[in-house]
């Protein structure tokens, strides 16, 4: 399948964009009481999010992970209310209440991200079961990640999604590691995608790396699901090339692994082949680049400039109306 | 007026919340076909009524189906969904406490869940600890969500319309013994708010608070009770969460005793926090020391005098208000 050259512009416009909002969260993380919590990165992952997003429909609904950044970004999220959610402030998307690491965008139907590792996965199957009980067209994304197919709630949803001929897909970001776990350390399958045998659905495995690839398949599941066809599971296999978090030293992935992927950086690879095939000139990529770091500054600016929430705002938002 | 057991009573809110909006779905495990054929089951008959677009069997998975309750009611519907007992909450928790409970207020309320979980409890059919276990302490303990015990029949109907209506996740504990045992039901069309408790039967001497199975326990206690001249005041709360401290309270200040009743575990049950927040508001107003009556400490055993000896009966009732009167 030919990718429009437009395609591969957002493509590459929102893993600009991804990377940028991280590298700058790279740094500002370090700095002592700048950001709360954990700081989870997708750096060197970003064809996922911006491949499978590339694909969908405004209406279509994604349910992202604790390493959501890019998903969301992807998906359209204003990275103004992002950043500030990341610093806690009341001008985050979520008011201070989620961090990094829940990031809920309804906004750009993310309605809810679960750092409960196979959380998303239920979840998934019950908004894609709303988009098939109003017969809607749309279709659910469930993004999580290798480590995710070893929890009870992998098997649970996708039995019940094939079962039901649900339109969700199931893409699970195979970055080959689950916290300190490499892929062979933590189940004897080969690949993620020869579970879908078992449900059974489609089973498709793609260079997670390669933008236009997993735009192409994650184009093929969604009109399968569309169109009554059911679920697909499609891992994307890719390389965590930072920790499972900022603060892991990563020791116990080998150096050379890292090296190795890192020239196998997705951005580049979509800059080199668009700039080959002449649907990118280098001014326009140095324009895009540039956007993208003033589209972050400009983030880090707001969230810097914006006022923390007030003690008495921790009691709203439990309930829908105060009990 | 008609005479229902609760689970009929259930049976008539769900159809006719069914009716009333389109975006009322039932799932669970024999929501539709189930291994009994009951028309006292609360799901009897909605099947052949509503079709299976909206009566949802689902296969042998918890986790799956509140989470299925999650993301339906985020992405608009209002799902209503069974565990089938109390004790399989467990494999459904992470779905209830750690994202029904929590995704509103990660969102900054943004996103709504507006679900209600249908559980069945309550010991007295000999199936054991696995099967019986109360565990409303649990939920309660989990900000988020609500967490309603019905007593009766006619309460277990509006106060089961009022959960499919509310935006918040519900969580509905229905006793099973509530089934056949038949009370009144209004006909006509009615709510029975969330968060109000009621006043059973006013006394003046001791306060009892109890709810589900346990309210008709203090009642049959109240009435032999009154013929020693002992004038019982039964509370139903109805809800733990919202818990509605002024009944509660109110009631504590006009008797000045208090003996809470529950057919849960002693340990970490929410006699506890009952007892805490009469301690903590109406303390000065005591004229004698609070009581526990409760479940021991023990899973529900089998047997059927060990079954009967673990849960609270009249006679423990009575025996414990006798004690501080």
């Amino acid at each position: 399948m030919k990718v429009p050259a437009e395609k591969k512009m957002e493509m590459l416009r929102s893993m600009l964009l991804t990377r940028a909002f991280e590298d700058a969260l790279q740094v500002l993380c370090q700095i002592q009481g700048k950001i709360p919590g954990m700081m989870i990165l997708c750096t060197g992952q970003e064809a996922v999010a911006s491949g499978v997003c590339a694909a969908l429909q405004n209406e279509d609904f994604i349910i992202s992970n604790h390493r959501s950044h890019g998903h969301l970004l992807a998906k359209g999220a204003d990275p103004k209310a992002l950043m500030a959610e990341i610093y806690g402030k009341r001008t985050g998307c979520n008011k201070g209440k989620s961090g990094t690491l829940h990031l809920a965008v309804p906004e750009v139907n993310a309605p809810c991200t679960t750092t409960v590792v196979g959380g998303g996965l239920p979840i998934s199957v019950g908004v894609a079961f709303a988009q098939k009980y109003r017969k809607e067209s749309a279709v659910t994304v469930c993004l999580f990640g290798d480590g995710a197919a070893d929890e009870g709630s992998f098997h649970e949803s996708l039995n019940l999604a094939s079962l039901w001929q649900l339109p969700v897909l199931f893409v699970c970001e195979n970055n080959l590691y689950a916290g300190a776990q490499r892929f062979e350390e933590h189940t004897r399958v080969k690949s993620i995608a020869d579970r879908a045998a078992g449900y059974p659905m489609p089973g498709v495995v793609v260079d997670g790396n390669d933008a236009p690839a997993v735009y192409t398949a994650t184009l093929r599941a969604r009109e399968t699901a569309a169109n009554g066809g059911g679920p697909t599971l499609l891992e994307c296999r890719t390389y965590r090339c930072r920790g499972h978090g900022e603060a892991d030293p990563q020791h116990y992935q080998p150096k050379e692994e890292i090296a190795l992927w890192k020239q196998r950086c997705p951005i580049l690879k979509l800059e080199k082949e668009m700039l080959q095939k002449g649907i990118l000139s280098a001014e326009e990529l140095e324009k895009l680049r540039e956007d993208s770091r003033k589209a972050v500054q400009e983030a880090v600016r707001f969230a810097e400039e914006s006022p923390w929430p007030d003690v008495a705002e921790a009691f709203q938002d439990v309930y829908v109306s105060d009990l | 007026m008609q005479q229902l057991g609760m689970g009929q009573a259930v049976q008539q809110a769900l159809r006719e919340e069914m009716l009333r909006d389109p975006n009322v779905f039932l799932a669970g495990e024999g929501v539709g076909v189930s291994i009994h054929f009951n028309p006292y089951l609360p799901t009897h008959g909605l099947l052949e009524e509503f079709g299976p677009e909206r009566v949802k069997d689902t296969p042998v998975s918890e986790q799956a189906i509140a989470g299925l309750a999650v993301g339906a009611s985020v992405a608009g519907l209002r799902p209503v969904v069974e565990i089938m007992f109390n004790p399989f909450f467990t494999l459904a928790s992470d779905m209830i406490v750690n994202h029904a409970a929590k995704l509103r207020y990660l969102s900054g309320g943004k996103s709504t869940f507006p679900l209600v979980v249908r559980i069945k409890t309550g010991a007295g059919f000999g199936a054991g600890c696995q099967h019986s276990h109360n565990l409303e302490a649990w939920v309660a303990h989990s900000p988020g969500l609500k967490v309603v015990m019905p007593s009766s029949p006619a309460d277990a109907k509006g106060l089961l319309k009022s959960a499919i209506r509310d935006e918040n996740p519900v969580v509905f504990l229905e006793d099973m013994t509530l089934y056949f045992m038949p009370g009144p039901v209004p006909q006509e069309e009615y709510l029975t708010p969330i968060g109000k408790a009621e006043v059973k039967r006013e006394g003046t001497h001791v306060t009892v608070v109890a709810w589900s199975k346990m309210v008709g326990v203090a009642l049959k206690a109240a009435s032999q009770l009154a013929e020693e001249g002992i004038d019982v005041e039964v509370v139903d709360l109805r809800s733990l969460v919202p818990l509605d401290k002024e009944t509660l309270l109110g009631s504590v200040r006009k008797t000045g005793r208090l003996v809470v009743l529950h057919e849960a575990t002693r340990t970490g049950g929410f006699a506890g926090e009952i007892c805490a927040v009469v301690m903590e508001e109406v303390f000065w107003n005591l004229k004698a020391p609070f009581r526990r009556v409760t479940g021991p400490d023990i899973p529900v055993p089998v047997s059927p005098p060990l079954e009967r000896f673990y849960i609270p009966d009249e006679e423990k009732l009575k025996a414990a208000i006798r004690e501080i009167i």
